[in-house]
């Protein structure tokens, strides 16, 4: 994404940013920057249609220039397209204010994003500290890691995308493969099946898009799977590139990485990116720090000692505490939460982030609900953080429900489960 | 005589040798023929010709004289100018020749002497003297038939009576229009009305011209005979013989190049067999007289006449006709013998009815004749009526089933640590227990040495994909079945590799009780009960698995220690009643899966007397069985789905959980909602009506496209449909620390993506009273009620057994609550 041009009044939030998507992540920055009653002016494609005065109805579809007030904001992750949709806020010839229009931001054509800042409960939240660090985010370029990830077990592969801030499952190829049986030999064939629809899907999606106009990169391509399915697959893509002589794809062989995971599903890929040697080879990105966070944070959890909370009751109660401080106190919190339609539920997380990042001097980072690690979070409620000191029990839950035979074991019977 | 005498001299030209063995063969027939009259006017015609080739230079023999005398009807004066013609032209090649010529025999019978045992014809003629044009044309067939029917011993003179003079038209009856088998090939030769190369006008002279050529012919063999005449005299004979082969190539059918002299008679039988003259001679055998069998169906003649052409190409006469009757009448020399009139093979049991007995009645079809019922035939009539809708013959099948008398049938999941020998103890009990042959275990140690994986031959009873073979690891669950005297087993053997355990908690899912796999050697066991022997030991347990069978293995590698085996039970027993197994259905066996000690049998090691328990198999026998829903409504789980053959395009397998099934019965396939008809049922394999809960069987549907079949989807009938669950709440045992976070969902064959949304309370192990609302963390072995949201719709039923993995760790089993 680049800024074209921004006017942000730092006191009240107040202010306004021109910004031109390039790629079709930059559609998920903006969905994450967009929030409702902001206002937003794009290039717009509308059906007008005009009485004359004998009273025929002429109706054409015109280009112009629109500027409505979002009341709601919907993101296809699998096209990557975002459509806003609100009222008209500036009324011209064709247009009457207050009537309803669907924004559909495109790449490579410039919207611009005003907030309207603190003032008036009924206005948005205005450019908040998390808001401008979403903008700077999305209008990093430097770092850019993307990867082709290939999640396979026997019939069933997922093909994602896995981008800074998102893990896009592109395509699911799911072929019955007979089980093995005695004095059959289906199975084999089946396999061989399996493995070439899922590698002609796999090409037809790492395909350059048109609409990509950067000069097209070799994105890295990760096969992980249980058993020896990803090495058997490997090993396939070997032979049908030499025997299609398909020179693009030979010579992506070797730059393939082979990993194991335990399953074929997606959040499998939590696991293949935490693992050591995948880890080495990529780069230090946003997915993978942010999976080694959530591992650190499931280690110290199963520890038990009161330094892992999660759930956002608990979470804050430490940030009250003065728990998640300088010292290694992070807190994680999903970007699904600032997505909310309530502004008050916004502000509420803005401010724990404001208070530990500031007041408390703690880490925070802000994870991608797309990824794996993210969708983790979203299990444990979304935030969670790592104290800098053992808090006793913060479950407001009464403890008294603990049966008085609780501790007893009634060896004989057998167990309930 | 006449016939044969042009035939042979037909030939003269060709074959350097073809006159002298001319000469000799009608000296043998002829001599017979004469009367002492005719021999004593030779003898003295012989005389007086010597005198009167006395002037000349010409040296014959005075056998040449007497076939010259014999010509011209003992004109001595004809003869003399016949041999001073045919001798005296050819002056000093006759005086090179001549003596070669008799040579030449004698080279003859040394090859013949050199091979051992030649048969000799019933006249006592070498046949190898005959002339190799007579040997393979059929008026000579006689004597080599002789040698070939050798007990039958005909007189010579009967069978060449009765030789046909040219080959019939029934010689080709049978013959392919194309791709002519070789064999079957041959020269077609045109006899010649007169002997060629001799002069027109019956004269028996040679032409100049053509006895030129046969001089010069002989002179070029003699010039090639004579350069390796410093080789031993065999040798040169058997090159000889070599040369002759050739020629007789060039004549008529081939006799192998460089075949050895002993060799040369086979192709010949083949002759023998394909001429149509040998079909003649059983029939005229006078000795016994075996009635030529009359064709019960006399054939029209469906033959045409040979064309024109044909009859020019082979010198047909019309008369020659052959009727097809001969032909198909075709009474086989060996019938004549007494030792085959005798024989009646029929007498003794069949070689099938042996093999039945020594294996023992099949368990189906005894099963079917104590029905009552017909099953068999009525299971034809549903085969039948395949195009129409599938009847259901409406069998209670409950009532069936106890009426059957079946024995008791147990499904057993064998389960362990990797490399502990699952799959070779199971392989091991199959071949004792006679289900696999020593042949295939043959086949299968063969390749498996070529593989240089000697030792795993048992286990690839088992493991059959090549990449388990490759790896040595089992990769998915193989079932197989053997029975004992009281109990039908099917075996699943469960991969034992971590990767694999969603296979595994498949294979549990289809048990009553589990065989788990230890294998004794140092440092193994231990490994193995910090992985995989420890985990599948708790799953099955919490899949509902109450009888465990541990089977110490690889004793043979510990010399059978019984301190050793008494640890391992010690540690084992600990830690199985810490998983809530019972100690009362906890069995310890020891046994070597790789020598099959204590398997079926009891170990001859001397080690081992210590041992006085039951054997692995008297374990299993032992081993007492859950009892069987067959009232509650059809549930069968998935566990397969694939293409059984052109009739049967659609086939699932999987075990029936609760209830029956039988063919003709409509059913459910959820999640997908479709409907589909059981055509068939086979439960190990064989074709059966009905089945019910606790058998493995596969049911080919109809009406159904196998895309909204998969793995996992549970089968039901119409009536009485499975619910489906987008969340549940679920008991859970923890095996692993669980917090809220995604998971897999594993039921059976089913894996699904889901999450662990919330933990709703701790519970207490035994009671299942709540411990405590909302807590934090489960830790391990604790039980808890959690709540687990789906990705998609899933059958579930409460009471069901799901298991929770992470990130390819267990991480709690439980029952569903709803």
């Amino acid at each position: 994404m680049r800024l074209l041009k921004s006017q942000i009044d730092q006191k009240h939030g107040a202010g306004f940013a021109t910004l031109l998507p390039e790629e079709p992540e930059d559609m998920w920055h903006a969905y994450n920057l967009i929030q409702p009653t902001d206002h937003i002016r794009a290039r717009a494609l509308r059906r007008v249609s005009k009485v004359s005065d004998s009273g025929t109805v002429a109706s054409q579809r015109i280009t112009l220039e629109l500027t409505i007030s979002v009341t709601s904001c919907d993101f296809d992750i699998g096209s990557g397209q975002l459509h806003v949709a609100g009222r008209v806020a500036s009324e011209n010839e064709h247009v009457k204010l207050g009537s309803h229009h669907t924004l559909d931001l495109e790449l490579n054509r410039k919207f611009t994003l005003e907030k309207m800042g603190v003032e008036g409960s009924d206005k948005g939240g205005g450019w908040d500290s998390v808001a401008l660090q979403q903008l700077r985010e999305a209008c990093d370029t430097d770092r850019r890691a993307e990867l082709w990830a290939v999640v396979l077990g026997e019939g069933i592969a997922n093909i994602c995308l896995i981008t800074e801030h998102q893990t896009i499952l592109r395509q699911r190829v799911e072929v019955p493969v007979p089980k093995k049986r005695k004095g059959y030999s289906t199975h084999d064939k089946g396999i061989e099946k399996f493995f070439s629809i899922t590698l002609a899907t796999l090409l037809r999606q790492m395909e350059p898009s048109t609409s990509n106009s950067q000069p097209e990169k070799t994105i890295p391509l990760l096969l992980a799977s249980p058993g020896w399915a990803a090495t058997a697959f490997l090993q396939y893509i070997k032979a049908e590139a030499t025997r299609t002589s398909n020179k693009a794809l030979l010579a992506r062989v070797p730059s393939i990485l082979v990993a194991h995971s335990s399953t074929a599903h997606v959040h499998s890929l939590s696991e293949v990116l935490s693992s050591a040697t995948i880890m080495a080879k990529l780069s230090e990105t946003k997915y993978a720090r942010e999976t080694a966070l959530i591992d650190r944070f499931n280690t110290l959890l199963r520890l038990d000692d009161g330094r892992a909370w999660y759930g956002p009751k608990q979470v804050e109660s430490a940030v009250q505490g003065g728990a998640v401080g300088r010292g290694g106190g992070v807190l994680m919190i999903s970007d699904s939460l600032f997505r909310a339609q309530d502004v008050k539920e916004r502000r509420r997380w803005v401010g724990l982030v404001d208070q530990v990042r500031e007041t408390e001097g703690g880490e925070v980072r802000v994870l991608s609900s797309l990824h794996e690690s993210g969708k983790r979070l979203e299990a444990l409620g979304n935030v969670a953080a790592i104290l800098t000191f053992p808090l006793p029990d913060l479950d407001e839950e009464e403890d008294g429900a603990v049966a008085a035979n609780g501790g007893v074991d009634d060896v004989d019977g057998d167990m309930v489960v | 005589m006449g016939v044969l005498r042009a035939k042979n001299v037909g030939y003269d030209d060709e074959d350097g040798y073809g006159e002298e063995e001319e000469y000799y063969d009608e000296d043998e027939e002829e001599t017979p023929g004469m009367s002492d009259e005719d021999r004593e006017q030779l003898q003295t015609g012989t005389l007086k010709v010597k005198e009167g080739l006395f002037g000349s230079d010409v040296t014959v023999t005075d056998a040449q004289i007497q076939e010259a005398l014999w010509h011209y009807y003992y004109d001595v004066g004809k003869s003399v100018a016949y041999l001073k013609n045919k001798y005296g032209t050819a002056l000093e090649e006759k005086a090179v020749t001549t003596p070669k010529k008799q040579k030449t025999p004698s080279r003859f019978d040394q090859v013949v002497e050199a091979i051992p045992a030649t048969p000799k014809s019933a006249t006592g003629r070498d046949p190898s003297f005959l002339p190799l044009y007579l040997q393979e044309s059929s008026p000579c067939t006689a004597p080599r038939l002789n040698m070939y029917i050798g007990h039958l011993v005909y007189p010579l003179a009967d069978l060449t009576n009765y030789m046909p003079a040219s080959p019939s038209p029934g010689f080709f009856w049978d013959t392919p229009w194309f791709g002519v088998p070789s064999h079957r090939l041959g020269e077609i030769t045109i006899e010649p009305r007169l002997p060629r190369g001799r002069l027109l006008g019956g004269s028996s002279k040679p032409s100049k011209l053509a006895a030129l050529a046969a001089a010069r012919k002989k002179k070029q063999e003699d010039a090639k005979n004579a350069t390796p005449a410093t080789n031993v005299e065999t040798d040169k004979a058997v090159t000889l013989l070599d040369k002759l082969t050739l020629k007789s190539r060039e004549n008529g059918p081939q006799t192998p190049r460089g075949a050895s002299s002993e060799e040369t008679p086979a192709p010949r039988k083949y002759l023998r067999k394909r001429s149509p003259s040998p079909i003649q001679v059983p029939k005229r055998v006078a000795s016994p007289p075996p009635e030529p069998a009359k064709p019960l169906i006399t054939f029209p003649d469906l033959r045409a006449q040979p064309s024109a052409f044909a009859a020019v190409l082979c010198g047909l006469d019309s008369p020659c006709h052959e009727s097809p009757e001969t032909v198909n009448s075709f009474p086989l020399p060996y019938t004549a013998l007494p030792d085959f009139k005798d024989a009646n093979p029929f007498a003794g049991p069949s070689p099938d009815d042996i093999l039945s007995v020594t294996i023992g009645p099949k368990p189906k079809p005894a099963r079917r004749t104590s029905d009552g019922h017909d099953l068999t035939t009525s299971m034809e009539k549903t085969v039948i009526e395949e195009s129409t809708k599938v009847r259901s013959k409406n069998l209670n099948v409950v009532v069936e089933f106890n009426r059957s008398g079946l024995k008791r049938m147990a499904n057993f999941v064998v389960i362990g640590h990797v490399d502990h020998g699952k799959s070779t103890l199971m392989g091991r009990l199959l071949f004792d227990m006679n289900v696999i042959s020593q042949r295939s275990i043959d086949k299968l140690r063969k390749e498996a040495e070529t593989m240089g994986k000697s030792s795993f031959a048992l286990a690839w009873v088992m493991d059959q994909t090549s990449e388990e073979r490759s790896r040595g690891v089992t990769v998915d669950i193989a079932t197989d079945y053997f029975e004992t005297d009281t109990t039908q087993f099917t075996i699943l053997d469960a991969p034992g590799h971590r990767d694999f355990i969603p296979n595994m908690i498949a294979g549990a899912s289809q048990a009553d009780f589990a065989v788990l796999v230890i294998d004794a050697s140092t440092n193994s066991f231990e490994s193995g009960l910090k992985g995989q022997t420890r985990e599948h030991a708790m799953i099955v347990r919490s899949m509902g698995v109450l009888r465990i069978i541990v089977a110490v293995n690889k004793m043979d590698t510990v010399a059978w220690s019984q301190h050793r085996f008494e640890e391992i039970s010690r540690q084992m027993l600990a830690f199985l009643t810490s998983a809530s197994f019972s100690p009362k259905r906890i069995t310890f066996v020891p046994c070597a899966g790789l020598t099959g000690e204590n398997v079926t049998r009891k170990a001859d090691d001397p080690n081992a007397k210590w041992y006085t328990g039951e054997t692995l198999i008297e374990a299993l026998d032992a081993s007492e069985l859950p009892k069987r829903d067959l009232e509650k409504p059809f549930r069968l789980t998935i566990g397969d789905v694939f293409r059984g053959g052109i009739t049967t395009p659609v086939s699932i397998s999987g075990r029936i959980d609760v209830g029956t099934v039988q063919v003709g019965d409509n059913i459910l396939c959820m999640p997908a909602r479709e409907t589909a008809t059981v055509k068939g049922i086979e439960v190990k394999d064989c074709p059966v009506d009905w089945a019910v809960a606790g058998q493995i069987s596969t049911l080919h549907l109809v009406d159904i496209d196998p895309v909204h079949l998969r793995l996992g989807d549970v089968v039901t009938p119409i009536s009485s449909p499975i619910k489906l669950y987008k969340s549940f709440s679920a008991k859970l045992l923890a095996f692993d620390h669980v917090i809220p976070s995604p998971v897999d969902v594993y039921r059976g064959r089913l894996q699904a993506e889901g999450t662990v949304v919330r933990l709703d309370a701790l519970l207490n192990r035994f009671s299942g009273e709540v411990v405590k609302k909302h807590p934090r963390i489960v830790k391990p072995g604790e039980v808890a009620r959690v709540r687990v949201r789906l990705e998609r719709e899933l059958p579930l039923e409460v009471g069901g057994r799901v298991v929770l993995r992470f990130r390819g760790e267990t991480v709690g089993a439980g029952v569903v609550e709803g």
